[in-house]
C-alpha cells in the first residue's frame, strides 16, 4: 500500500486535531477539549462515513492549504466555509456538507469560514495521530493530545493512517442558522450583581471582542457591577459559564477553560445554544435571554433530535 | 456534608459543602468525590473538587438534574470509604534565582527572609483541590504571618516548578503559565506527567506535602 498524507503548505490560523473531547479529567485540572461546535463535527464524519468518535481537522477563520499525496482520499467539509479544490488543471469550488475525491498532486484550499469561525475537515477515514486517555483532542494551553498538543504547523506532514470509502456521492442539504439570543440560565452567584446590572444583563447587547479564542469568549458592553464581592474562593466550572471578574466584561467558558475559576457566575449559556455561541466572530452583537432549567432541558432534547434527525437525511 | 445541591446550568450538579475553607470541611468534599467516582454512576461525566464545593456534570442524554440530584442526595454514607491521602515530600530550592517575590515578602510581611523560610518549612500542607492548570495543586494552610495577597500585576510566565504563596495558601506551577502569587521557590521534580496516564498528578485532593530545602546545586542536578 502506498503511503497517503497531506502535505502542509499553510496551517491556517488555529488549525487542530478534536474529536468528542475526554471525560473524567476535571479533578487532575484537564478540561473537556474536543470539537467546539458539536452538530458540525458530527456531520463531518457523518457525511464522510466515518464512525462518531472519529478524529477531524477542526480550523478556524482561515483554514488550511493542504497538499494531498496518494492514490485518493474522500473528504468532507462541514461549517459555513469558502474553501477551493486545485487540480492540476482546474479549480473546483467547493460546497460543504458533501464528498469529494482528492487524487495525488491536489490541493485543498480552506479559504475562511464565512460569517463564522470554526469548519471541519474530515477524510473518510482516520489520521495517523496520537490519543491521549481515549482522545485525540488538542489542547495547546497544556500540550496534551493529537500532534504533541500543538497546532498544525506549516511544512508538517499529516499522515493518513487508513480509508475505508470509495462513496463519493454522500451529501446533506443543511444551512447553518444564525442565532441572535444566547439563553442562560442564571448562575450560582446572580445575587452578586446589582439590581441594575442584573437587568443591564438580559436587557443591553454585549459584543464578542478579538480575545476570544477555544478558552473562553471575551465580551465588551456596559460594566457589570458586582455590589458583593468580585473573587469567590475558587471552584470547579464548565463549559458554558459566564464569568464577571472585576472590571465587569463577561467571559464564556469554552471548550479548553481552565477547570478552576475564583470569578462570581452571573449566568451558564444552555447547552442547546453552545455550537451556535461559538460561531460568532468577533464583533458580532448578543444578547442574553433568561430560561428555566426545564426549557433548557427540553431545548436540549430537541437540538439533539435535530442533530440526529440531520444525519439520518445524508444521501 | 451537602448542605445544598442547586443546578450550574443544565448539566452540572452544584453542591455547596458551607462558606468557609479549612480541611475538615474540604475532606468532606473529596470524601464525596473519591465515592461517587468509585460508584461509576451512569451519565456523570465529571467531579470536580474544590475548597468547600463539588460540581458534578452530566450528560443530558443519559441524566437529567433532578434525577442525578435524588442519586447523590439517597448515597448511603454509612458505606463510604475514607481514602487515606498520600505523604509527598517536594524538595524546594529558595535560592534567589528561584525566589522571585522574597525580598518583596520580606517588606509586605515584615518579616525577614530567613524566618519567612523557616516557618514556610516547619509544617506539612494539606493538598485542597488541583486544577486550573493540568496538575496545580493547591495547599495550606500557612502560617498566619506568611498570609499575603497576590501581586498586583500577575507575570506573564511564572516558571514550571515555581512555588508560590497567597493568603493561607500555597501552590505549585506544574507547568509555565501566567499567574500572581508570591514565588518563594522552584521544586526540581516533575509534578504533573501526561503521559502516565493512571496518574499524571504527583499530588492529588487529599494528600499530605512536606517540603524540603535544597541547595541551588543540589536542584541543578536533581534530574541528572
Amino acid at each position: 500500500m502506498t503511503k497517503k498524507y497531506f502535505e502542509v503548505i499553510r496551517p491556517g490560523i488555529n488549525t487542530t486535531f478534536q474529536d468528542l473531547g475526554r471525560n473524567n479529567l476535571y479533578h487532575i485540572g484537564i478540561p473537556f477539549s474536543g470539537a467546539m461546535d458539536n452538530r458540525n463535527y458530527i456531520l463531518a464524519n457523518a457525511i464522510a462515513g466515518n464512525k462518531e468518535n472519529t478524529p477531524v481537522i477542526e480550523f478556524a477563520i482561515q483554514g488550511p492549504l493542504l497538499k494531498f499525496k496518494g492514490d485518493k482520499v474522500n473528504f468532507t467539509i462541514s461549517g459555513n466555509v469558502n474553501f477551493n479544490i486545485l487540480k492540476k488543471k482546474e479549480k473546483i469550488e467547493g460546497t460543504c456538507y458533501q464528498n469529494y475525491i482528492l487524487e495525488d498532486g491536489d490541493e485543498l484550499d480552506i479559504l475562511s469560514t464565512n460569517k463564522s469561525v470554526y469548519g471541519y475537515l474530515a477524510i473518510s477515514g482516520n489520521f495517523d495521530v496520537q490519543f491521549q486517555w481515549n482522545s485525540c483532542s488538542t489542547n495547546t494551553k497544556a500540550n496534551i493530545g493529537a500532534n504533541d498538543g500543538k497546532k498544525i504547523e506549516k511544512g508538517q506532514l499529516i499522515n493518513i493512517l487508513d480509508i475505508h470509502s470509495e462513496n463519493s456521492k454522500r451529501k446533506l442539504e443543511y444551512i447553518n442558522s444564525k442565532i441572535e439570543n444566547i439563553r442562560v440560565i442564571k448562575g450560582t452567584n446572580f445575587n452578586y450583581f446589582s439590581d441594575e446590572s442584573k437587568k443591564i444583563f438580559f436587557d443591553k447587547e454585549f459584543t464578542v471582542t478579538k480575545l476570544s479564542d477555544r478558552m473562553g469568549m471575551r465580551l465588551e458592553g456596559v460594566k457589570i457591577e458586582n455590589v458583593v464581592d468580585t473573587n469567590i474562593k475558587s471552584e470547579g466550572i464548565i463549559k458554558g459559564v459566564i464569568q464577571v471578574p472585576a472590571d465587569g466584561n463577561p467571559i464564556i467558558m469554552l471548550s479548553d477553560h481552565g477547570t478552576i475559576g475564583g470569578y462570581p457566575k452571573i449566568g451558564v449559556v444552555i447547552s442547546a445554544d453552545y455550537d451556535k455561541l461559538v460561531q460568532l466572530p468577533p464583533g458580532s452583537k448578543i444578547k442574553f435571554k433568561e430560561i428555566e432549567l426545564s426549557d433548557a432541558e427540553m431545548l436540549f432534547k430537541l437540538y439533539d433530535m435535530e442533530t440526529k434527525n440531520l444525519v439520518l437525511k445524508i444521501k | 456534608m451537602i448542605k445544598n445541591i442547586s443546578n450550574l446550568g443544565d448539566t452540572a450538579l452544584y453542591c455547596d459543602f458551607g462558606s468557609k475553607v479549612n480541611k475538615e470541611i474540604n475532606s468532606k468534599v473529596i470524601q464525596y468525590f473519591n465515592n461517587i467516582k468509585e460508584k461509576k454512576i451512569e451519565g456523570i461525566t465529571n467531579i470536580t473538587p474544590s475548597y468547600n464545593k463539588l460540581i458534578i456534570s452530566f450528560d443530558m442524554r443519559i441524566v437529567n438534574f433532578i434525577s442525578l440530584k435524588k442519586t447523590i442526595e439517597n448515597l448511603n454514607l454509612k458505606e463510604f470509604i475514607n481514602k487515606k491521602g498520600d505523604l509527598i515530600k517536594i524538595p524546594i530550592c529558595c535560592d534567589e534565582e528561584f525566589s522571585l517575590d522574597l525580598k518583596r515578602l520580606e517588606k509586605k510581611l515584615k518579616i525577614s527572609e530567613d524566618k519567612i523560610l523557616e516557618k514556610f518549612f516547619s509544617r506539612d500542607y494539606y493538598c485542597y483541590m488541583t486544577g486550573f492548570i493540568a496538575g496545580h495543586p493547591f495547599l495550606g494552610d500557612t502560617n498566619e504571618s506568611l498570609r499575603a495577597k497576590r501581586l498586583e500585576t500577575p507575570r506573564v510566565k511564572i516558571p514550571k516548578g515555581s512555588v508560590g504563596l497567597t493568603e493561607q495558601f500555597c501552590n505549585i506551577y506544574s507547568s509555565e503559565s501566567p499567574g500572581g502569587w508570591n514565588i518563594i521557590g522552584n521544586t526540581p521534580l516533575n509534578i504533573f506527567d501526561k503521559t502516565n496516564e493512571l496518574k499524571p498528578n504527583l499530588i492529588n485532593p487529599g494528600d499530605t506535602v512536606v517540603f524540603e530545602q535544597i541547595s541551588k546545586d543540589e536542584h541543578n542536578k536533581y534530574n541528572d
